[in-house]
């Protein structure tokens, strides 16, 4: 079920096109392309407001070369649900409806209708590339923000809450598959992708999309910021497939804290968070801890 | 032609025309006093007698959107609501209707609170009218029953493609038992075949952008389609009314509106809903004393019956809008239309009454309708530009 490298740069069909109006070094468009390079011909995408309303491109410029729908904020797993039912009543099952979205769509005014769109098991895969805060109305904060970051509605002592575990929380609505993935690890996201869209019911996907514009880091360093963050241990890849739970490979060699890089050179590379004291930074690693500590659980749990 | 009589609650009877209408996907959440529609059609899909997906929604936004996806993936949709669950929708209901999505919603009005308030009057579906949703209202089960199903055969034909509202009477008809005339399967078959598929489809295999960002120019020409989709409505509606009482039960109702006792009339009562039937039985008392008065039941909003309207009004001397919902700071809703139409053609008198599910019975209307024609006769309609709040029993 792997994904090999050629076969994603080979593909035909693209995702997102060049010319695309997204900021330089966009997370989102890195998501999108691996979204439409395996499984762009048989999916329809459903997006909600949100960064991902702009990138499509102007009307007639479509920079997808994927069939999707606008749909208010708050709507997403709900309408792709209803259009999931209409291909099931169709016949065309082998269709995949997926909704795309970022933090607010997912975690917070959609977070219902997602949590809805789980406990009925919709035969959708909803993906929420979470770039941890609101960037396309200006970095405002969202419930994945992480503590202390500064966004436009936390500007000088930085976000005061912490950052909600989405992916946990699916899991937990007992829905067949749930994982984890980052726009630094392109094989492992197309592996996952194929994978879910193998299943039949809901299926969860919390991608981790670091944004150059809201983060504060350099356009060109995109990939490197989400691999630091796995490679710091901060982001934890991996994988729920029905009954079964494991640390995804990028990520297993950081479940021993040794191997970890820094937090610090993660941290201080964003300048959200440059404000932060070194007891901070401690604070944030005890808290990564905690992470690693449910996911290990998990895995034990889940370990059939 | 095969009818079978039946004695129906209003809610039941919607149900009975969404499974005789063999709707694909149904969402809903339950919201009194539209639950019996939901639990009879889960009922009846648990059941296998309606072949349909039924979405168990965590709310009503998830309800219209549900059926939203489901519209725009070829199926036949339908869903149901009242009061906050409409508003709760708000705004899907204006991305269904500029989005032309075939989809039916029946509407059982129920009071907008504070205070909690679970009787009828009119705020909750004419929030609606400027969306672009085909807006109809019942006066009785079997009309309701009628409408629900015509509805799917309107929001789908291709010279409209928009959502259509059907709206009954809180308890006065969805819970009240009706005898009704139940029609064959396969007369309704024959009158409703399946949805054609839309002019455009979300397939994977030719990729289309839906609701993308575009150049102001192309909002406002959707807009125009919508527009010119609601007046071409005019004409299905009659067609459709026309074609059902062929083909199905043998009643037509008259299009945008029904016509009682107009022929002479010299005084005309507007009103719309359940409570039409007590201002009828208010005219013939009237007629009975001599008085010249007719009622113009007004059946859609939208579109609204401007040319009915425009030659029911060349014959008369007065009118009398009794409203069951009112646009605060300015005028009773069916009276500022009904003004706006008539452009002072002739003395429109508005009154405002039954809010808040009020019971309004035929005597009240037989006094509306005395005071109104006698206060055109001593002249006294100086008063007529602001409505009269009907409180019989207010004595504050």
């Amino acid at each position: 079920m792997s994904v090999s490298l050629p076969q994603l740069v080979k593909s035909p069909r693209k995702g997102v096109m060049p010319g695309n109006p997204a900021c330089m070094g966009c997370p989102h468009t890195i998501g999108l392309k691996i979204v439409g390079r395996v499984l762009g011909d048989r999916a329809v995408l459903v997006v909600p407001a949100g960064c991902t309303s702009i990138i499509v491109g102007y009307g007639g410029k479509e920079s997808l070369d994927m069939s999707f729908v606008h749909v208010p904020f708050a709507s997403a797993a709900a309408v792709a649900a209803g259009l999931a039912a209409a291909f099931e009543r169709k016949g065309l099952s082998d269709r995949i409806v997926i909704a795309w979205m970022g933090d607010g769509g997912g975690a917070d005014i959609g977070f219902a209708t997602l949590s809805g769109a789980a406990i009925r098991n919709d035969n959708i895969i909803a993906i929420v590339s979470d770039n941890e805060a609101y960037m396309n109305t200006g970095i405002q904060a969202s419930s994945t923000t992480p503590w202390k970051a500064r966004t436009t509605t936390s500007p000088v002592i930085g976000k005061t809450e912490e950052k909600k575990d989405l992916a946990t929380i699916m899991l937990m609505h007992k829905v067949p598959y749930v994982a984890t993935a980052s726009v630094g690890y392109p094989l492992d996201f197309a592996a996952k992708l194929k994978r879910a869209a193998e299943i039949k019911g809901f299926r969860f996907i919390h991608l981790h999309s670091p944004c150059p514009t809201g983060w504060r880091f350099d356009a060109s360093k995109t990939v490197e910021m989400a691999k630091l963050a796995v490679e710091t241990g901060a982001w934890i890849l991996w994988e729920y497939n029905r009954g079964r739970f494991e640390i995804s490979p990028p990520s297993k060699p950081f479940a021993d804290p040794s191997k970890r890089k820094p937090l610090k050179d993660y941290i201080m590379a964003q300048g959200r968070f440059s404000h932060l004291k070194d007891e901070d930074i401690e604070f944030i690693a005890r808290k990564i801890e905690e992470n690693w500590r449910i996911v290990r659980m998990l895995e034990k749990i889940f370990s059939s | 032609m095969g009818l079978h009589r039946k004695v129906l609650i209003g809610n039941f009877a919607v149900a009975e025309a969404v499974k005789l209408a063999r709707v694909d996907v149904v969402a809903a959440y339950p919201i009194t006093p539209q639950t019996l529609i939901v639990e009879r059609i889960a009922d009846m899909v648990e059941r296998g007698e309606l072949k349909a997906k039924y979405i168990r929604v965590e709310s009503e936004h998830s309800a219209l959107a549900a059926v939203y996806g489901a519209a725009l993936g070829g199926a036949r949709v339908f869903t149901a609501t009242s009061s906050h669950g409409l508003l709760y929708m708000y705004e899907v209901v204006w991305w269904a209707a500029y989005s032309k999505a075939p989809i039916v919603m029946g509407l059982v009005t129920r009071v907008i609170g504070p205070p909690w308030n679970i009787h009828s009057d009119h705020h909750d579906i004419l929030s609606v009218r400027d969306s672009g949703w085909i807006v109809a209202m019942a006066e009785n089960v079997q009309e309701a029953f009628d409408l629900t199903i015509q509805a799917f055969r309107i929001a789908e034909d291709k010279r409209v493609l928009q959502p259509m509202m059907v709206g009954l009477d809180a308890f006065t008809l969805s819970h009240t038992a009706e005898p009704l005339d139940v029609p064959d399967q396969s007369d309704v078959d024959a009158f409703l075949p399946p949805r054609e598929p839309l002019p455009f489809v979300m397939d994977p295999a030719k990729p289309f952008a839906m609701g993308n960002l575009g150049p102001d120019e192309w909002t406002m020409e959707l807009r125009w389609t919508v527009w010119r989709s609601l007046e071409r409505a005019k004409h299905v509606i009659k067609e459709v009314d026309r074609e059902y009482a062929k083909k199905v039960n043998g009643r037509e109702y008259g299009g945008l509106v029904e016509r009682y006792r107009l022929d002479d009339a010299k005084y005309v009562a507007i009103t719309w809903g359940a409570w039409s039937g007590d201002a009828k039985e208010a005219v013939d008392k009237l007629r009975d004393e001599g008085v010249p008065i007719g009622l113009l039941r007004i059946r859609f909003a939208r579109p609204f019956p401007r040319e009915e309207l425009l030659e029911v009004a060349s014959g008369a001397k007065a009118i009398v809008v009794v409203d069951r919902a009112v646009s605060m700071g300015l005028d009773g809703v069916f009276s500022t239309e009904v003004r706006s139409v008539l452009s002072g053609r002739v003395p429109v008198k508005s009154v405002v009454a039954g809010i808040g599910g009020v019971d309004t019975s035929y005597r009240d209307f037989v006094n509306i309708f005395k005071r109104f024609v006698d206060e055109y006769e001593k002249g006294e309609t100086q008063e007529w530009i602001v409505p009269e709040w009907y409180m019989p029993w207010f004595k504050g």
